[in-house]
Order: C-alpha cells, then sequence, then structure tokens
C-alpha cells in the first residue's frame, strides 16, 4: 500500500512539516506500511461498542477561578528564538 | 557501593556509613569512565548534585530525613529541570533549558534525592530501540552491539551499568518494561493517573505514564512511593492516597491466582524468552500461586489501535513546536508558513515526522471515523478483556517483549517491524493499566524480562509479587561484563 503523492503533500501541509522532493516516494511508502498494520482495524467487529478516549471514566476537575501562576514573562522569554519589547518575533505575516 | 541497591543506600545513609558527596562523587565518577561506552546520560549535573548531596547531608545529619534524601538518581531526559537542558532526544528542543521542574522532579527534591543528571531517550520517547535519539544510540551494556530497547533506554541501561541506582522513566506502549526487559533491570509503568504528566513532555496524553526503574522490586517501591503523588496541575491526575508500596513487599503470593494470557505465548516469541518466563511462572507456582489460563481474545489488534491513537495525539501534542517561543529555529525564514514548515522539518527526527503525519492523517477529513473512531472502539474491547480477566485472576504474566535485544539496524527500514516489538505491552497502556517487568533469565547473555500486570492501582501487588519471586531468585543481582 502507498499513499498517492497529492495525499502526502496534503499531510505535509496541514502538519506544517517541509518534505523534501527526493524523499516523497519513500515517505509514502513507509507511510503505506504502517497504514496497512493499522487497516487491520477494519476486521474487528465493534457494532454497538462505545468509543474508548481516555483510560479513567472521570470527569473533568474544575476549581476556583483564581490566579495561581505569577508572571514569569522575563524566565519564559529568555528561552525563545527572538523576542522584542517583551513581545515573541516571527516573519512578518501582514504585508 | 555501586552494587549496593537503594535499599541497602539509605541504610548506609541513615547510619552514615558513608555520606551523600560520597556516594554522588562516586557515581558522578562512574559516569564520567563508563557512560563514554554507553551513552546512556547525556547531561550531567556534577555541580548540582554535589552541592544537593552536602544538604541532603545536612538533612540526615539533623535526622528525621525522608528515604530517599541523599541517594543519587538520574532523570529520563523527557521531565523538565528547571535551568538544565531538557532535550526530549530531539534537535528541535537541543537547545531548551526549561524555567520550571516537572512536578515528578520536585517530589524528587523535596524527598533529598540527588539528581545526577539526565538521561538519553527515543526522540520525543517514539521508538523501540533508542536508535532515534538525536543525541545516538544507547547501548545495551550486556551487549555493545545490541539496542538497550527504547524509549526509556538511557535510563534502563544506566541502571544495568551502575551509573545510578535509580531512574526516572516514562511509558507509552512500553517504555519503561521493554527496556528494562533488555537492559536486565526492574521497572514499573504505574495506572494512568498515579504519576503526575506535569512537566513530562508530552507523546500521547491518553497514554504517557512515568515510573521508576532500578535494579530490584523493592528498590521500585521506594521510588515509587516519592514519584506517585497528586497534582492539581495534572487534570488526568488521580485524587488517591499513595500507598506505602514497602509496607506490603513481604506479602506471600500463596493463593495468588495469575492469568497466564495464551495470545502471549504464541507465533514470533523466541524459544529461549518462553522458557525463561515459563520458568518464572513455575518458581511463583512452587511458592504457591495458582496459575490460570486466560484468553485476552483481541491482543492483536493493540498495536494497529495504538499506532492510530498515539500518532493522533501525537499530531495534535507536538504542534506546539513551531519555532515561536522556544526551541529550534530554522535560519532565515522567509515567512510564518517557511518558519513553521522549515523548523519543523529540520528539529525533527524522521520517526517523530511519520507519525506526526499518520496522526494527521488519521484525524484528517474523511478518514477519522474510520481510523481514530474504530481504534477508540477497539481500544473499548481491548480493556474490556483485561476487566473480564481480572474478574477471576489478580495479577496476569507473560513475557515483556517477544526476544532478547537486537542489534542496532535489525529492524531495518521498516518502521512496523519495530512497532512490533511493543505486542505485548501495548495493551496495558491502552486500558490505563499498571505494568512491570523484571528479570527472570538470560538468553544468549542477553537478559529477559517477565512481565506482570496487575489491575486498576494494584501497584503494590504486583511489586509484592516481583518481590517475592526475586527473594528467591538471583537474576536481578547478575551485571554485565566489566560492570561489577
Amino acid at each position: 500500500m502507498s499513499i498517492e503523492r497529492k495525499e502526502i503533500e496534503k499531510l505535509a501541509t496541514l502538519s506544517r512539516i517541509a518534505i523534501n522532493e527526493e524523499t516523497i516516494s519513500e515517505v509514502s511508502q513507509r507511510l503505506g506500511s504502517v497504514l496497512e498494520l493499522v487497516d487491520q482495524l477494519q476486521a474487528a467487529n465493534t457494532d454497538g461498542v462505545e468509543a474508548m478516549s481516555h483510560p479513567m471514566q472521570t470527569s473533568q476537575r474544575l476549581r476556583e477561578d483564581e490566579v495561581t501562576e505569577i508572571n514569569r514573562r522575563e524566565a519564559l522569554q529568555a528561552i525563545a528564538p527572538k523576542t522584542e519589547d517583551g513581545l515573541f518575533l516571527v516573519p512578518k505575516v501582514i504585508e | 557501593m555501586h552494587n549496593l541497591t537503594i535499599a541497602e543506600l539509605v541504610k548506609g545513609l541513615q547510619s552514615k556509613k558513608f555520606t551523600s558527596v560520597e556516594l554522588t562523587q562516586h557515581f558522578l565518577d562512574r559516569i564520567s569512565s563508563l557512560n563514554p561506552a554507553y551513552n546512556a546520560v547525556i547531561t550531567v549535573t556534577a555541580e548540582q548534585a554535589l552541592k544537593a548531596a552536602a544538604a541532603a547531608d545536612q538533612r540526615l545529619a539533623a535526622g528525621d530525613a525522608p528515604d530517599l534524601c541523599g541517594v543519587p538518581i538520574l532523570h529520563k531526559d523527557i521531565f523538565c529541570t528547571d535551568g538544565v537542558r531538557t532535550s526530549c532526544g530531539s534537535k528541535m528542543l537541543d537547545n531548551f533549558i526549561p524555567p520550571y521542574n516537572a512536578t515528578v522532579v520536585e517530589n524528587f527534591e523535596q524527598a533529598g534525592a540527588v539528581v545526577l543528571g539526565k538521561t538519553n531517550m527515543d526522540e520525543f520517547a517514539m521508538g523501540s530501540s533508542n536508535e532515534t535519539s538525536f543525541y545516538g544510540p544507547v547501548k545495551n551494556p550486556w551487549a555493545i552491539d545490541s539496542v538497550p530497547g527504547g524509549s526509556s533506554g538511557g535510563s534502563a541501561a544506566a541502571v544495568a551499568a551502575r551509573l545510578a541506582p535509580g531512574a526516572t522513566a516514562t511509558d507509552t506502549g512500553g517504555s519503561i518494561r521493554q527496556p528494562a526487559a533488555l537492559c536486565g533491570v526492574s521497572g514499573i509503568k504505574p495506572t494512568y493517573g498515579r504519576v503526575s504528566r506535569w512537566g513530562m513532555i508530552a507523546f500521547a496524553s491518553s497514554l504517557d505514564q512515568g515510573g521508576p526503574m532500578a535494579r530490584t522490586a523493592e528498590d521500585c517501591a521506594l521510588l515509587l512511593n516519592c514519584m506517585a503523588s497528586y497534582d492539581d496541575k495534572d487534570s488526568t491526575c488521580i485524587e488517591r492516597e499513595v500507598p506505602d508500596y514497602t509496607a506490603t513487599l513481604n506479602s506471600s503470593v500463596k493463593g495468588l491466582r495469575i492469568g497466564i494470557p495464551k495470545e502471549y505465548f504464541s507465533e514470533g516469541l523466541h524459544p529461549g524468552t518462553e522458557k525463561a518466563v515459563r520458568a518464572a511462572l513455575a518458581n511463583l507456582e512452587a511458592q504457591g500461586a495458582e496459575l490460570v489460563e486466560i484468553s485476552l481474545p483481541n491482543s492483536a489488534l493493540s498495536v494497529p489501535a495504538y499506532y492510530v491513537i498515539a500518532p493522533a495525539e501525537a499530531s495534535a501534542n507536538l504542534s506546539r513546536f513551531d519555532g515561536s517561543r522556544y526551541g529550534y529555529r530554522c535560519e532565515d525564514p522567509k515567512d510564518l508558513q517557511d518558519m513553521y514548515c522549515r523548523s519543523r522539518a529540520e528539529g525533527f527526527g524522521e520517526e517523530v515526522q511519520r507519525r506526526i503525519l499518520i496522526g494527521t492523517y488519521c484525524l484528517s477529513a474523511g478518514y477519522y471515523d474510520a481510523y481514530y473512531g474504530k481504534a477508540q472502539q477497539v481500544r473499548q474491547l481491548i480493556q474490556q478483556d483485561f476487566v473480564k480477566a481480572f474478574d477471576n485472576v489478580d495479577l496476569i504474566m507473560g513475557p515483556t517483549c517477544p526476544s532478547p535485544a537486537f542489534k542496532f539496524g535489525a529492524k531495518g527500514d521498516d518502521p512496523v517491524a519495530m512497532y512490533l516489538e511493543d505486542i505485548y505491552t501495548i495493551a496495558t497502556n491502552l486500558a490505563g493499566l499498571p505494568g512491570m517487568s523484571i528479570p527472570c533469565g538470560m538468553v544468549e547473555g542477553k537478559p529477559v524480562g517477565l512481565q506482570i500486570i496487575g489491575n486498576y492501582f494494584d501497584e503494590a501487588r504486583i511489586l509484592s509479587a516481583a518481590h517475592q519471586y526475586q527473594q528467591s531468585t538471583d537474576w536481578h543481582d547478575l551485571a554485565p561484563e566489566g560492570i561489577a
């Protein structure tokens, strides 16, 4: 099983991962082999079986709406690739 | 001192036979002389460790120090450590120095444990051989040409080589148990929600669980006592008292009903591994346990279900690594999209990219129901298998993995061959159950692991059965050549 080139390109875009032209066929082949494995699921009879999204049947805990974290802007920005005046810098978004 | 167990180290420290500074220096020396051969430790925090050891010695001198006070340990490089690089085995986080501690790290710090450094791992915990680490593979101390298992291969190899008496690890599909088995050490993955995931870099959030590794079950109990806690900061952490896991270690296995799933002894299991595991079961039977054949009929579906659910969750979790706020950013991005796409292509390794792509595929429009929805239904079937089994048995036992440590590159280019390494461990993560691996034999000079699976929050029973087995065997005492 292999995935079509167009599909790989779409996945790469959705995942925001640049894929080299030269590696597309290899990526397609390897993803195909994983999907072949995963396709074994289709044979399972799951009629009427509820989806299980989490191992524990618990509901989300709520807490009081109180400030629990202190402002650590400097520490958090010290590890950023680029900052200026307390803001994270990224390439220009709006022309 | 490196051949002493943690339980023995605790006694030695509390009775002032040696100081934590002496002990810490001893392990630091071992790391600097032995680690280059194994690549198990990727960051050594010698200065902080000696400082922490001196503080621990003061606490010990004052009396009333917690059990682990002054005991040196290593943390898997997936746990955030304040001021110390936390790479998760990835180029993406090679420059990441967290401004905070994971709850697990905090728990050990409170107890006065001494952190020697951080251990190597498969990139973002995705792998079963440690070959996907950005820092190069870890070598198995039992056979330098073989893998240590993964993803917690650095922690397992470090404990096996006596570079530390214990280490933290994490398990999403077998990442504590499989490397513990391949390196001949003991390791337990607790029930989902037992150990806080706060500050533990996420791979697949509904499966990830931290746990300890050490040479004996007793040491794992001591470490788990400290590692397990209720934590407000992790909304999936279970609010439930943490028992003293060492208190019940001496419970006899007499009358214990041990389920043996026939699916775990089928095709693909190495005959030497099977023989060792059967011998271990016979040992427990001789001690009075009752062996009961059981069936987990949906076992074969656990690997396919996992390779939908784990990548799907990973693709969402790893979307945060975009080059904006921390971690790797590509050179000279021409626009925002280019920054995202190239930072991720250059920062993530091949296996991580593959899982993100698979996860994205399974979650994308048109495929969601067929893959993700279906996998979640199958997950329910797998859990039901265990629920039914535990109606009739107290523990489930079998091999941890199909064969002993394989050679580097042996799984070749086919990702699926590697995925099947976790065939016996994945189901417990899908169900959220606790599982452990302990050494139970040697095949071709390499260790074999016995897997012990328990019911929800039944870690104490797992640990006591493991301890009883270790009281009458010495597989856990064996050391690789040149180590003792």
